[in-house]
């Protein structure tokens, strides 16, 4: 069956998140003083052939580890359905 | 004696590299095409350049850490031949876990460009042992992404083993201690964010490169 997956990969706590601090300084600067600890990630989606979602999800895994997140720095959330 | 540079897509200091090496040093410079999966045999020396390989999509260097060539690139870096990574070429290095730690975007969010002076913080390696007790050197940097960053623990062990070979002296991007180029554990590979194949004669504003493309060549 073809499944839809989407990837969120972020930058680890800890690591200095130079785009978020950006946007937080743009968002306080419109007046949003509140917000705090603002974090850039991405989203990775593609479609997948896969017999089950289970394994679909084991594959997904397996890119981020290799391509998808350098984990040195990167974490990353795996969604498959 | 000879090198080889390595071109990847979007490279564009791979004729640099090859010039830089060729007038320092006078050993041939091969230039090898990603895709290839040998390396000339016999060379003494592997450079992976500066650039944008691959737009720098996804991330600095990581695509073209994953290149055909790239697995003989280790095969040569386990049989003790040096490698040496320069800005786009040291994310590489970093992405193909040949080095530790990884490369973030500059602390100021700039992309800067312009002459670093550098404090050689190890001069006992097979890449900087031509600057004998010189231990401050000038070299141009030009990068978005060459903000060094490793976990504290990593980062004591390679200031422990001597692994850190380069420091600023003025941090421009926000490197982790200053860091501005690192060897492996074993010594033959060498990742670093400013360009010496943009330091290797006078005219350049410094000549201080050369001596590093002739220490690696007369330690092969």
């Amino acid at each position: 069956m073809s499944l839809k997956a989407k990837v969120h990969v972020y930058l680890k706590p800890g690591v200095l998140d130079v785009q978020g601090k950006a946007v937080e300084g743009a968002l306080h600067g419109l007046g949003w003083g509140d917000v705090a600890n603002v974090r850039v990630g991405k989203t990775i989606e593609f479609d997948l052939k896969s017999a089950d979602r289970a394994a679909a999800e084991a594959e997904v895994k397996a890119m981020c580890e290799k391509l998808l997140a350098n984990t040195v720095i990167e974490g990353y959330r795996v969604e498959v359905a | 004696m000879k090198a080889a540079v390595v071109v990847f897509p979007g490279s564009n200091c791979d004729r640099d590299c090859k010039v830089a090496v060729e007038r320092s040093t006078g050993a041939p410079v091969e230039m090898v095409w990603h895709q290839e999966t040998t390396l000339p045999a016999g060379v003494d020396l592997i450079v992976l350049p500066g650039g944008f390989s691959y737009g720098d999509y996804l991330r600095c260097g990581a695509i073209a850490a994953l290149s055909p060539i790239m697995p003989a690139v280790k095969d040569a870096a386990d049989r003790g031949v040096a490698v040496l990574g320069i800005c786009n070429g040291f994310q590489m290095l970093c992405e193909a876990g040949m080095l530790p730690g990884a490369l973030l975007r500059n602390a100021g969010l700039k992309y800067v460009c312009k002459p670093v002076e550098l404090d050689v913080t190890n001069a006992q390696t097979r890449f900087t042992a031509a600057y004998g007790s010189k231990r401050r050197v000038r070299m141009t940097q030009g990068n978005g992404d060459g903000n060094y960053f490793a976990d504290a623990e990593t980062l004591d062990r390679i200031e422990g083993e001597g692994q850190v070979v380069f420091r600023y002296v003025d941090n421009p991007n926000g490197s982790a201690r200053d860091i501005a180029g690192i060897v492996s554990a074993r010594g033959n590979v060498l990742g670093m964010m400013p360009h010496p194949d943009r330091a290797f004669e006078p005219e350049l504003g410094s000549a201080d490169g050369a001596d590093l493309f002739r220490s690696v060549m007369a330690s092969a």
